[in-house]
């Protein structure tokens, strides 16, 4: 059970796909502009990696070496069209402003990258952990991410005005503001982890 | 260190007087005459908004270096202050007050410390604060104010607007007679700081010479109705032209180590800025076209790398 753990666990922090491996990063700074965006992006990204990594795992025998990657892809397209036509059918408005990047899923490196250095070398249950853990890794990041920038851009929280008389930052809301955010971000996570390992 | 006759250290002996702190108060002495004028054209506004931009700097610097655990005495050698006049040159003189504030942690923050301190920033960190500045506020950052001497109060465009762009003499534009930022109007008074900079060595001539010349030739050619027809005088007395090209392109960290190689970067900065000037969506471009070079400079530095003395070129 422990080591099972341990695959839960490495995704939200110690290999946590934005922060540390620095995966999918063009979802997180296409989508991340508002918490709902975010928090949407990631449940997306989790259900498709879990279903992708679970299905890769237990064909891992069966597929050619050679075409594995087209395999993981056609395997990855099924779970991201169930995500996108769910979304459309309950979701409207999220899939409406998530746009292009619901389908995008596909090309996902965190879900690629998954399916290719874990599922296809792990069992089943691990890689259910492995995929649960990446998943809940990456909406992390993707709502501190979209928290920060909602907060500074746009002056409010879930769509909520914190401050009256704040005037929002624009720079946040457009592509710079993300990229100074992920930065400043892998910084302090990455200064924190290095503390963790060396005390 | 112990004071003793026979410590050992490499080449080289001979040291310039210059050190990295008398150069930083030598250029911030440069740019008092702008400043100056800035006060003079704009009124007591203007000093506010330097006096902000610079303590705004210089905490932020301090609080960097102590959270760095380096020693926060290097807030003295006067790049923070530096950075915050700059910085300051660049905004209008009636701005919110906490728009200089918010300007000087990014720039010292983000532009800086962030890099590892002086010596070792990518981007000039005035400039990163004032892009910053510029795209998080557009409307304030562009509110220009008239000088204090015009008759009507209504705030105007700046001259490249090309609202602005008329009923404006060479002679309002050299000595400042018109909206702008604060620093960047008088361009008599940048001027006299420029040759002071060029007499002293300080700077060498050849970013602002092949900055501002490439800039003057293709305003020349391009920017007018048809060809060759363009008012380059205009484009050279307008905006922060004069202020990048002098004070913010020559920046030691972020420029060029070879004469070859500050002529290519003082070239790019000239055709980046007279792109976004004439085909951009924003008004002016040298706070851009500056920013961008910044980042090639590894890349110039590379290419135009001198012939070590004594070894053959292949």
């Amino acid at each position: 059970m422990k080591k099972f753990f341990h695959e839960l666990n490495k995704g939200i922090f110690i290999e946590n796909p934005t922060f540390r491996l620095a995966l999918g990063l063009c979802p997180t700074l296409a989508v991340s502009t508002s918490i709902v965006n975010g928090f949407g992006m990631g449940i997306a990204a989790t259900f498709v990696l879990l279903g992708s990594n679970v299905i890769v795992s237990s064909v891992r025998d069966f597929i050619p070496k050679k075409i594995r990657i087209p395999c993981f892809i056609v395997i990855i397209a099924t779970f991201v069209t169930i995500v996108e036509l769910v979304m459309k059918a309950y979701f409207p408005a999220l899939s409406k402003s998530l746009g292009i990047f619901v389908p995008l899923i596909v090309v996902n490196c965190v879900v690629l990258g998954r399916a290719e250095a874990f599922a296809s070398r792990h069992g089943v249950v691990k890689s259910i952990f492995d995929g649960l853990g990446m998943g809940i890794g990456f909406t992390l990041a993707l709502v501190l991410i979209s928290a920060i920038r909602e907060a500074f851009g746009n002056g409010t929280i879930l769509g909520l005005v914190i401050v009256r008389s704040f005037e929002p930052a624009l720079i946040f809301i457009l592509a710079p503001g993300a990229l100074l955010v992920i930065g400043v971000l892998i910084g302090i996570v990455n200064y924190m982890t290095d503390r963790c390992y060396t005390a | 260190m112990p004071s003793n006759n026979l410590t050992v250290t490499p080449s080289p002996h001979i040291k310039s007087p210059l050190s990295a702190k008398k150069i930083m108060y030598l250029v911030i002495l440069s740019l008092l005459p702008a400043g100056i004028a800035g006060i003079y054209i704009f009124g007591l506004c203007s000093l506010k908004v330097m006096l902000i931009s610079i303590i705004s700097c210089v905490i932020s610097e301090a609080v960097f270096l102590k959270l760095r655990n380096r020693d926060p005495k290097a807030i003295l050698d006067g790049s923070a202050i530096l950075t915050g006049l700059l910085l300051a040159y660049n905004m209008p003189p009636e701005i919110p007050f906490w728009i200089p504030i918010v300007g000087g942690v990014v720039s010292i923050v983000l532009g800086k410390q962030i890099f590892g301190g002086l010596g070792h920033n990518i981007f000039n960190p005035a400039l990163v604060g004032r892009v910053f500045l510029q795209i998080s506020w557009p409307v304030y950052m562009t509110t220009w104010k008239n000088p204090k001497w015009a008759i009507d109060a209504v705030s105007s465009a700046t001259p490249l607007a090309k609202e602005g762009a008329r009923g404006f003499s060479y002679l309002d534009l050299f000595l400042g007679n018109h909206g702008g930022s604060i620093g960047e109007v008088c361009i008599l008074a940048l001027i006299i700081g420029a040759l002071f900079l060029i007499f002293t060595k300080i700077i060498s001539f050849h970013i602002p010479a092949s900055f501002i010349g490439t800039v003057m030739v293709l305003a020349w050619i391009f920017g007018g109705e048809g060809f060759f027809r363009g008012d380059f005088i205009f484009h050279l007395l307008t905006g922060g032209l004069v202020l990048g090209a002098f004070f913010m392109a020559t920046d030691y960290v972020t420029c060029p180590l070879t004469r070859k190689g500050k002529i290519i970067f003082g070239i790019g900065c000239g055709v980046l800025t007279v792109l976004i000037r004439l085909r951009g969506s924003y008004p002016e471009g040298v706070s851009y076209a500056i920013l961008f070079m910044n980042a090639v400079v590894p890349l110039i530095d590379r290419y135009t790398k001198t012939r070590v003395y004594g070894v053959s070129k292949k």
